[in-house]
């Protein structure tokens, strides 16, 4: 791990708050999660720091021969929240991330991920939503690598993000390297505003703009931590997330 | 219970209503009939309240109310209730919650107590059910994967459940077949025909007032009521075309 402070030079820092990043550089080494052939784990990461903490969460994920790993990360806290994951497939191996950023004000929030397909036939599948307000900036840095001999390798982005205002920013990313010449990587991102038809369609049957806002967004973010198989820890995850939310209508 | 008075109202500087007059008494059925681009759609959204309809002169009273001052959610509350020609999509939201929090949004409006999921969902089931409409189809997203005539049938659904004192339905009865049609026309009356309420029917058509029989008809053109009379004037537009009685 490099100990110089990142500048805007750096792919993964392009979009960052490096100012707050400087105040806690440098930052610890990331977490490396190994996963055996043929295993499976689940990770929840729920990032929701004070409003003027630093938070920037690292992995460093290696999944063996036929092992999965599935991520959900809901990345809502401090002035800068950056959750990053690297990821190294070998064969066979699929990892599966559904996340959300929700900030308003000043906030930066970003999640970055590198898969290394370095083996044939490992797939993985990304979920991002964001929904920004305020003047903040929501980035989701999407790095695929998938080295010569990772031959049938299949891996999909799908980003997505709703803005709420005109000051907030949102940056999607997918970078693909490919190497190997029989392989599927899929990648859509779509920036957007609420639908002024369903708006008014619900102010029409009696529910007030902010709640109206508030159902919309709810079925915006969705499906994301539908995987979560620990109902108490979804229903935890889904009532920061819905917190997060009415501080920002 | 509604009184419209030398309606004046535009869309992106275009003036579509050029001074609209309409009273519509409580236990009355009033169709709007006329030509494409008449201003029809455009009433309706103005009463409802839509966003981008500017009214520029006229009033409208809504039980001794101004409706043009309330908020499009503070109308509905009030009692009025828009069908649209075109309901809107609104995936990842359920019929259910979505009408269960409209409902009682609209009952801590006017100080009622909100129905619990189970009252509320009986009166869901009850509602389908006289509409013919499978109650499966409560659970699944808001108009989404609707054919048309479902989502016609899914507005007279919420109409049934929300229980509005007004109802503007704007061409509710385009993209019914003929079972659908007489479905939808017992639930208006069925829903609406009460000494305490009115409609408001924004048609092209002949056949829904089949089945929904008109106090009055008027035929909107060029912005404003051309003519006014009783059911047998639909008859004579079926007949004579708006060209012959517009003119």
């Amino acid at each position: 791990m490099t100990l110089a402070l990142p500048t805007r030079r750096d792919e993964s820092w392009r979009y960052s708050d490096l100012e707050a990043v400087a105040s806690v550089w440098p930052v610890p080494a990331a977490e490396v999660i190994e996963v055996l052939a043929g295993q499976s784990i689940a990770r929840v990461i729920v990032q929701d720091a004070a409003i003027d903490a630093v938070a920037i969460r690292d992995f460093q994920v290696i999944l063996r021969e036929g092992a999965t790993a599935t991520f959900h990360v809901l990345n809502v806290g401090g002035q800068l929240g950056r959750v990053t994951i690297d990821v190294t497939c070998h064969e066979g191996a699929h990892f599966e991330l559904g996340a959300a950023m929700l900030g308003g004000g000043d906030q930066t929030l970003e999640i970055v991920t590198v898969l290394n397909h370095i083996e044939p036939n490992a797939t993985s599948n990304q979920v991002v939503r964001s929904v920004l307000g305020g003047r903040a900036t929501g980035s989701y840095l999407g790095k695929v690598a998938v080295a010569r001999n990772a031959q049938k390798t299949d891996a999909s982005q799908s980003v997505k993000a709703m803005l709420l205002s005109r000051t907030a920013t949102a940056n999607a990313k997918p970078e693909l390297e490919i190497f190997a010449d029989d392989v599927k990587c899929a990648h859509g991102a779509t920036v957007g505003e609420l639908d002024a038809n369903a708006l008014f369609y619900l102010a029409s049957r009696g529910i007030a703009p902010p709640q109206a806002k508030a159902i919309l967004l709810r079925a915006f973010i969705g499906s994301v931590f539908e995987g979560i198989a620990d109902v108490a820890e979804r229903e935890r995850v889904e009532a920061v997330a819905q917190a997060a939310l009415e501080r920002m209508l | 219970m509604l009184k419209i008075t030398d309606l004046h109202a535009e869309i992106d500087g275009k003036e579509i209503l050029k001074g609209l007059s309409l009273s519509v008494n409580a236990g009355e059925v009033h169709a709007i009939m006329g030509p494409n681009g008449a201003g029809k759609s455009t009433l309706g959204y103005v009463l409802g309240g839509r966003p981008g309809y500017e009214v520029t002169a006229g009033s409208v009273e809504f039980d001794g109310k101004d409706l043009l001052e309330m908020a499009p959610h503070e109308r509905a509350a009030a009692g009025l209730f828009l069908g649209f020609q075109y309901p809107v999509e609104i995936p990842g939201v359920s019929n259910v919650q979505f009408l269960r929090e409209a409902l009682n949004a609209q009952r801590r409006g006017r100080d009622e107590k909100p129905l619990s999921g189970a009252e509320f969902l009986k009166l869901a089931r009850e509602q389908a059910a006289a509409l013919s409409m499978d109650a499966e189809m409560l659970k699944r997203p808001v108009n989404v994967g609707f054919s048309g005539g479902e989502k016609k049938r899914n507005e007279m659904v919420q109409m049934g459940i929300i229980d509005p004192s007004l109802a503007i339905l704007d061409e509710t009865d385009s993209g019914l077949d003929i079972d659908a049609l007489r479905v939808v026309g017992d639930g208006i009356n069925r829903i609406m025909r009460k000494p305490d309420k009115a409609v408001i029917l924004i048609t092209h058509y002949q056949r829904l007032l089949d089945y929904v029989a008109p106090d009055f008809v008027h035929v909107l053109a060029g912005g404003r009521i051309v003519r006014s009379g009783g059911p047998e004037l639909a008859l004579e537009l079926e007949r004579e075309g708006y060209a012959g009685v517009a003119a």
